[in-house]
């Protein structure tokens, strides 16, 4: 349908003679080449540096290449094969899964509550927004090295926590909750996982309360009124009408927070390491490590495929979806 | 009137609690930062510095400063590049649309989440080829390409509430596709320049993986030399702390002078502008 | 309009550059006139690569270079020294250079396989065999030394300094106190760290945070445990991993984890010698580039508040870790690239470079009398001590191999299942060249 927008002024305002028309329409048509031309070159950058590229990191993932010397012979799906029966990569699936759900519930939990919070015509609005959102415009990295000094075991919060009956080395604890056997890890919530979720909430929690707080501000307060008056109680408009309708919001935020979180790398890389046993080792790091440490390429593209396909499964489904419900 | 579920004392108090959580690490990261190394002990974690002491500082910057520049230029010349392609992209990918091009923009827009590791082995084989390894140049280049989806993303949705009408009748009057760009969208677009400005600017400064992977020593962008400096050496907490409170700086001022613009580039970031 | 100019200027800009990216990218040798441009004129300057930025070692690099300097004005000569990452940074970027064709004229690389199984394999090693006929640097060196820094009976590198490995430095005081002695074998060492442990103090520090410092333990124990021959014979695959020895070592291993401090995972090197320093720990496995950081940065005194040993098992026997410098292929000077190397190898450079790095020469005739205690009793040491290459720090076996084992070392010091350990030990030698 975009296309024939494109082409409507023409009809619209063929009124004055056509003598006119006909002069117009060649610079146009020439309009729309240039347009295309325009788009051209980030059409080829993109082609090369996210497709090409990706094709090429897939063609290295079945290849020989782990050393220093590009070895493309055929590999088939060892490189595969190996990370699945891999200790290390085994307990990076485990922490990327415990990560991921724990951090989108936070940030979602956490901001559906203060943008609620902040949605009641409260005093001082703009001071606590700034406080909620200002993380946001740090680094990674950044976080990763504050938040260490603010848990490091043998420091102040931990010590406080001391009080409460909790040993301030679970930071580094290599204890996994509840640790079935899994292949060669034990599966289940490793402990000190938690402290990067909770360096990782502090960063992204302004973006889910800036989304629903955009969201509670677009629906109209004629829709609450009107629940009012039909007797229902404030709990019952926000779970039947105001829940609903920021449900856009919530998956949208879900789908950000989880394509963050399948490739994270900085803050951990920054904040914790790898950890003992590998407790907060994820693929990022590990790709990271293995590649442009070990030169072990091949077993590097292999974990980036695996983390892209990860992120695909989100991501284009939600991009199709936007697509269509875009235009 | 919004939902009232819960009075107001129990509103203020939590968001209150939420807020010193917010700060806290802040005041840490201060408080550690204005303090000499001897007084950084357990005990005193949390007491303010007996005397301020800004020798941490000094060493921060000593350490950074040639890395915090390499930042700058790398920053402003790919903010304004990615920027300006974006805007252009953008025109017409919402005012010049062709068959196909919403599949096109969709395919673009996927750039913007994968996860850059896939990509960095043929990128380190290709900029090494073209000789922009280990180059501030090399980085402005990938931090251009990689933003093309997203600054394209953000002016098309903006250039999208531009009434269609206007274009017309700039036709009418014999204005063509780079007098439309340069005379209507681009004035019209001001706005869309800072929000997008603000986000590449904050994103790029704040980078960190391409930065370890593409540049070494002398090369490094702030970040990837502030992490070097909790390496291997004894932690000197203040000195990280300065640092990290250095590294923050641009983008803690931008955020403080121009926020409204920096959360309206992170809702636009979510697709559905 | 000015303005409307500068923005239309701007506007081709990015089309030039956009197009300029996608040109490049079609046609790799769109950038030939760059790499023309980028050829220095005249005499190509000599690059010395490494990661020498620390204290201590950037001094005696800097000391170096001078030295060259006075003996060869008319070389330029250039410090490219690149930081971070206790050498993998520089690893990595030299990874990088080596596989764009554009060596540095010469580069630091570890004596041992890193070397040999690395850039010698790869064929990217000029032989100094001349160099050393032309020097007479045979009998200077001692011949294990030479054998690490050969490869099928060519030599490729000098080395220039020498670290040991296998030291156990203690707290003196503590030992004083208790009535102890430092332990000379396994069953003196773990008798010991009873005592110790019963009075309350952490017999052993560790600081794992980065996995090679548990490496470095564990290859310590595998030397103390085989012996020298059988320890070497891991690498050449005469002795497998799974060989019951090897078994014994990593249960040895195990126990001796039992008495390390708890918080050894948050901990670095530095982190746990400061341990001993303090007194809050009794003993320490690490190079001796500790005492460098007990002496100047702790402020100790050499045998007085802090002592040293060899590791429980390992008298007479030097794990050895050497800084070598060799001669790439393809690089313009090469003849430059050798006054270098003669001045490394010298007397006088090696006695410049080690008294500030705190390492010992690498050559047997050096003026033993400029070093302090530590040195002077190492130096002796060196000369009749078997030497063996170190697996932590890349001598022993290829970097992929290392990488695996720093892997399964990890796990280990957690999980302390032996058999799982060795399993992972033997798939890992698998990247082990014959």
């Amino acid at each position: 349908m975009e296309p024939v927008k494109a082409s409507t002024p023409l009809e619209h305002h063929s009124k004055p003679s056509m003598m006119k028309e006909t002069k117009r329409k060649r610079p146009l048509i020439n309009d729309r080449v240039k347009a295309i031309l325009c788009l051209l070159p980030s059409i080829i950058l993109i082609t090369i540096f996210v497709y090409g590229f990706i094709g090429w990191t897939g063609y290295v993932s079945f290849s020989n290449w782990n050393s220093l010397i590009p070895d493309f012979s055929f590999a088939g799906l060892k490189n595969y094969a190996y990370l699945f029966a891999d200790f290390r990569f085994q307990a990076d699936l485990r922490n990327t899964v415990f990560f991921t759900l724990f951090f989108i519930m936070a940030v979602l939990v956490a901001g559906l509550i203060l943008a609620i919070l902040l949605d009641q015509k409260i005093r001082a609005e703009s001071l606590f927004r700034n406080i909620f959102f200002f993380p946001m415009a740090l680094s990674f990295v950044v976080t990763g090295v504050v938040w260490q000094w603010v848990l490091n075991p043998s420091t102040g919060v931990n010590l406080i926590l001391k009080e409460f009956g909790i040993s301030p080395m679970w930071y580094t604890s290599v204890t996994i909750i509840p640790g079935i056997e899994w292949g060669k890890i034990e599966f289940g919530v490793p402990v000190a996982m938690i402290a990067v979720v909770i360096a990782a909430m502090w960063q992204m929690t302004g973006f889910s309360v800036a989304m629903y707080l955009a969201g509670l501000r677009g629906i109209p307060d004629e829709l609450r009124e009107a629940a009012r008056i039909d007797g229902a109680s404030e709990f019952k408009i926000f779970t039947k009408i105001i829940f609903p309708l920021l449900m856009p919001i919530t998956v949208s935020v879900i789908i950000i927070m989880a394509h963050i979180s399948l490739k994270i790398f900085d803050l951990i890389y920054a904040m914790t390491g790898p950890g003992a046993n590998f407790v907060t080792d994820v693929p990022g790091v590990y790709m990271f490590e293995t590649t442009f440490r070990g030169n072990y390429y091949a077993n590097g593209a292999a974990i980036t495929m695996i983390m892209l396909l990860s992120v695909a499964i989100f991501i284009i489904p939600y991009l199709i979806s936007s697509r269509k419900g875009g235009s | 009137m919004s939902v009232r579920i819960v009075s107001r004392p129990i509103i203020y108090a939590i968001l209150i609690a939420f807020s010193l959580f917010f700060l806290m690490p802040v005041y840490l990261m201060f408080i550690t930062s204005i303090k000499p190394l001897d007084q950084i002990t357990l005990s005193q974690m949390w007491e303010l510095p007996k005397a301020i002491d800004f020798t941490s500082y000094k060493e921060a910057y000593q350490k950074l400063a040639p890395n915090f520049l390499n930042s700058i230029y790398l920053v402003i010349p790919a903010t304004i590049l990615s920027a300006l392609l974006g805007s252009l992209n953008g025109y017409v990918l919402s005012k010049w649309k062709f068959r196909g091009a919403d599949w096109i923009f969709t395919a673009v827009l996927f750039g913007m989440f994968i996860p850059y590791q896939s990509i960095l082995i043929p990128l380190i084989q290709f900029l090494r080829e073209i000789e922009l390894y280990n180059s501030i140049p090399g980085l402005v280049l990938v931090h251009v390409v990689y933003g093309i989806p997203i600054t394209t993303l953000m002016f098309r949705n903006f250039y999208a509430t531009v009434p269609t009408e206007m274009i017309e009748s700039a036709q009418m009057d014999g204005a063509g596709f780079f007098t439309i760009f340069r005379y209507i969208m681009i004035p019209l677009s001001i706005i869309a320049f800072v929000v997008v400005g603000i986000w590449q600017f904050t994103n790029i400064w704040n980078e960190f993986l391409f930065a370890v992977t593409i540049t070494t020593s002398e090369q490094q962008p702030i970040m990837v030399a502030l992490q070097n400096l909790s390496g291997s050496q004894i932690v000197q907490w203040n000195v990280q702390m300065a640092g990290a409170i250095l590294a923050a700086l641009p983008t803690l001022l931008v955020y403080i002078f121009l926020g409204k613009f920096f959360v309206r580039g992170l809702l636009a970031g979510s697709v559905k502008g | 309009m000015k303005k409307t100019w500068s923005i239309i200027l701007t506007i081709s800009l990015v089309f030039v550059f956009a197009l300029a990216g996608c040109s490049s990218s079609s046609s790799t040798g769109g950038d030939s006139g760059k790499k023309a441009g980028k050829e220095k004129p005249g005499k190509a300057t000599l690059d010395i690569f490494s990661w020498w930025t620390g204290a201590g070692e950037e001094d005696g690099l800097k000391a170096l270079i001078e030295l060259f300097k006075e003996k060869h004005p008319d070389v330029k000569i250039e410090n490219a020294a690149v930081a971070g990452g206790a050498g993998t940074n520089a690893k990595a970027v030299l990874a990088s250079r080596m596989q764009g064709n554009d060596p540095p004229a010469t580069f630091q690389v570890h004596g041992g396989a890193e070397l040999n199984e690395g850039w010698v394999a790869a064929g990217k090693m000029e032989t100094l065999d001349d160099l050393y006929v032309q020097e007479g640097w045979s009998d200077k060196f001692p011949k294990e030394l030479i054998d690490l820094v050969s490869k099928d009976g060519h030599i490729y590198s000098v080395p220039v300094n020498i670290h040991r490995g296998n030291v156990l430095w203690y707290n003196k005081k503590i030992f004083a106190e208790n009535n102890l002695e430092a332990p000379k074998t396994f069953d003196d060492f773990f008798k010991v760290a009873d005592a110790l442990k019963a009075k309350g103090i952490t017999p052993l520090a560790l600081g794992d945070k980065e996995p090679w410092t548990a490496t470095h333990l564990f290859e310590d124990v595998l030397l103390g445990m085989l012996g020298a021959d059988n320890y070497k014979k891991l690498w050449t695959g005469d002795i497998p991993f799974d060989d019951p020895k090897v078994k014994e070592a990593a249960e040895t291993f195990k126990k001796m984890l039992s008495y390390v401090n708890d918080d050894h995972s948050s901990r670095n090197w530095q982190d746990a010698s400061q341990l001993v320093g303090t007194g809050e720990a009794a003993m320490n496995v690490m190079g001796d580039w500790a005492k460098g950081y007990f002496s100047n940065d702790l402020k100790l005194k050499a045998n007085e508040d802090f002592g040293w040993i060899a590791t429980p098992g390992t008298d007479g026997l030097f794990m050895v870790i050497t800084d070598t410098f060799g001669l790439p292929k393809g690089v313009k000077n090469p003849n430059d690239v050798k006054k270098w190397l003669s001045v490394l190898g010298s007397v006088e450079g090696q006695d410049k470079f080690n008294l500030l790095k705190g390492s010992i020469p690498a050559r047997i005739d050096a003026d033993k009398s400029k070093y302090d205690v530590y040195g002077q009793q190492t130096i002796e040491e060196f000369k009749t001590a078997g030497l063996t290459p170190s697996l932590a720090h890349g001598s022993a076996a290829a970097e992929g191999f290392l990488t695996k084992v720093n892997q399964a070392v990890n796990i280990f010091v957690t999980q302390q299942k032996v058999d799982q350990f060795v399993d992972s030990l033997k798939a890992a030698s698998s990247e082990l060249k014959k």
